[in-house]
């Protein structure tokens, strides 16, 4: 007996939304509230103590939150999820739920500027420790590990270079050590990359690129894959343990397999409260049902442009994996075979100065610090996202001081590559 | 005795869990606790206020009452006929219950052992006298699942539908559509 389980497609557009009850409104309404009226006493009881679903106050749960969480798990193959009011904001809850002062995690190196700040300033006030790791050679991250380790992180496509990693090699080194492997499928989203079907734990997003694709929202989801055993060490007592805050439940044996989307929401959310606004929720909500499809031409877009500026003589090189020749064009063919991500970085031969002349004359292209638009965008990094790393970090980012950053959009591709070529032109 | 095919139970179809869920009225839970903090009782509560019919099963406490109901010391006890047992008991002491429910008459329809709990040949011992059964599955969880209340906690439920849900009495209250 096996049910068989929708289509992408399907589950982008119905996945979580049944008609609202009341009203028979079939697009998810945005329930724009604060707080839920309770039946009686020991009803609101119940949803204090979690011994019942529903709603209790609007910086824990809304249901047109919820729908837009059940949408995402099920697009990313999850058991439950947890929308937040960033992609930093989920981060900041993950890692709050699995670590305490003292112990620490590894990351990928090349991450989006933003995580790198994150992780190397902002959580050393917690006592969080983050180590580096290179996923070109996965070794630095379990010579790393130790027993004050608690997570590995990576992007499953990188930002700013647009590199895939190979996700199952460095889910077995986290299998082996018994650590949860997080993975940030922003870049890629589940279109193009299930990571959880290659062996990541948990993964995190940013909603505010792809997957509202509209560049009109912020919002961060964490997605809980079911896979990882948090009782089995003592290491992730958030899970484990007695919760004092709930009198003792423990919510790993009560929830079972979506536990830590739970623990994120009734422990993180609930006492750091950067909830997603249901506004927000609604707009990346109606983004999302044609992520399957802007996200095939935003590929197909990027291949073309990408091809072109390969091509130009003022180019000196492109990074783009969809690139027969590129260095990483064997991964993505292995992981994500739709295509290779409309994010990408790319250097011209006149350096920094080139870089800048190229970024000012442009005219379709809008210069601004977010990616995964309808609208083709255009950043120097070195300058701006990566502008608070060392030289050396920002090399090590793939966003050294040559490196311009293009995020491909999904207008008529002819029209992308002409404002290119004008503004090429004149560097 | 009759003939039947060896169930698959490392799935379910959803068909199969809402037909029990709507069949059942009476429910001995085997292994309630008092505590309120224990996942037991977390479920007896959900399933009480769904309209079951819920007798707590547990010596330690038999005699008082859990939740307003009265705790029997075990299943030959309960004064009326059970459609399910719900079993909160771990895997090893699942041969020693199917014992015990064999021996009732009349035979309940269901039973029903916890998430985490999982005994194959327990289970064939009790499909061959023609009783349903479900393991490593939480009734609490799969009702919430099926009638979509679990989606407000941003669980993926795998349903998808087109259908307005069931309501039931009160604010935040749904039930299981009928099959």
């Amino acid at each position: 007996m096996s049910q068989k389980i929708p289509g992408f497609s399907t589950l982008a557009i119905h996945a979580g939304a049944k008609p609202d009850p009341a009203t028979g409104a079939r697009i998810t309404p945005i329930y724009q509230t604060t707080g839920y009226v309770f039946d009686d006493a020991d009803h609101a009881a119940s949803l204090f103590g979690l011994k019942a679903f529903g709603n209790i106050y609007t910086r824990i749960m809304n249901p047109t939150q919820a729908v837009l969480e059940e949408r995402i798990a099920a697009l990313e193959g999850g058991t439950a999820a947890l929308a937040t009011a960033s992609g930093h904001s989920a981060q900041h809850l993950i890692f709050h739920t699995i670590m305490r002062p003292g112990e620490n995690f590894v990351a990928a190196r090349k991450l989006y500027g933003g995580s790198i700040n994150q992780f190397g300033h902002a959580f050393q006030n917690y006592g969080w420790e983050v180590r580096w790791g290179d996923v070109n050679d996965v070794s630095t991250f379990e010579s790393q590990i130790d027993d004050k380790t608690r997570a590995i992180f990576i992007e499953s496509l990188a930002n700013p270079g647009g590199e895939f990693v190979d996700i199952e090699a460095i889910g077995n080194i986290a299998r082996k050590h018994g650590l949860p492997l997080i993975v940030d499928n922003t870049l890629a989203t589940p279109y193009l990359v299930r990571p959880l079907e290659h062996g990541a734990d948990i993964i995190v997003h940013s909603l505010t690129k792809f997957i509202g694709g509209h560049g009109n929202s912020m919002g961060g989801m964490i997605v809980d894959g079911g896979t990882f055993d948090w009782s089995k060490s003592g290491n992730y007592p958030m899970l484990s343990e007695p919760r004092p805050e709930y009198g003792g439940v423990v919510l790993h044996e009560t929830f079972g397999n979506f536990a830590f989307a739970i623990a994120c929401r009734v422990l993180g959310l609930r006492d750091i409260g950067p909830a997603i606004s249901p506004f927000n929720a609604f707009q990346i909500l109606t983004g999302c049902e044609t992520l399957p499809l802007r996200m095939q031409r935003h590929c197909d877009n990027a291949i073309t442009v990408a091809g072109w500026l390969s091509n130009h003589p003022k180019v000196a090189w492109v990074s783009y994996p969809g690139l027969a020749g590129d260095k990483n064009h064997a991964l993505q063919k292995r992981y994500s075979p739709r295509g290779a991500g409309a994010v990408f970085t790319f250097g011209l031969k006149g350096g920094y100065e080139a870089g800048v002349k190229l970024v000012e004359g442009l005219e379709l292209f809008s210069h601004l610090a977010n990616l995964g638009d309808t609208r083709s965008l255009v950043i120097h990094p070195a300058s701006t996202t990566h502008r608070q790393l060392t030289d050396e970090q920002k090399i090590a980012a793939g966003a050294g001081p040559d490196t311009v950053r293009l995020s491909i959009g999904i207008e008529d591709s002819n029209d992308i590559v002409a404002d290119l070529e004008q503004a090429l032109a004149k560097v | 005795m009759r003939h039947i095919h060896p169930m698959n139970h490392d799935s379910y179809d959803d068909s199969y869990i809402s037909g029990i869920l709507d069949g059942v009225k009476t429910i001995a839970m085997a292994g309630a606790s008092a505590n309120d903090v224990r996942p037991s009782y977390f479920v007896m509560k959900y399933l009480l206020n769904k309209g079951f019919s819920v007798i707590p099963v547990n010596p330690g406490q038999a005699g008082g009452q859990i939740l307003g109901q009265d705790v029997c010391a075990k299943l030959s006890d309960i004064p009326v006929a059970i459609d399910m047992v719900d079993v909160f008991r771990n895997s090893s002491a699942i041969p020693g219950i199917v014992d015990e429910v064999l021996a009732l008459d009349p035979l309940p329809k269901v039973v029903w052992m916890q998430l985490g709990v999982r005994h194959d040949e327990a289970a064939v011992r009790l499909e061959e006298k023609g009783i349903q059964v479900v393991m490593n599955r939480c009734p609490k969880i799969e009702y919430g699942r099926l009638s979509g209340e679990i989606g407000w906690t941003g669980v993926n439920s795998g349903v998808l539908s087109s259908k307005r849900p069931v309501m039931r009495q009160g604010f935040q209250s749904f039930g299981i559509r009928q099959k």
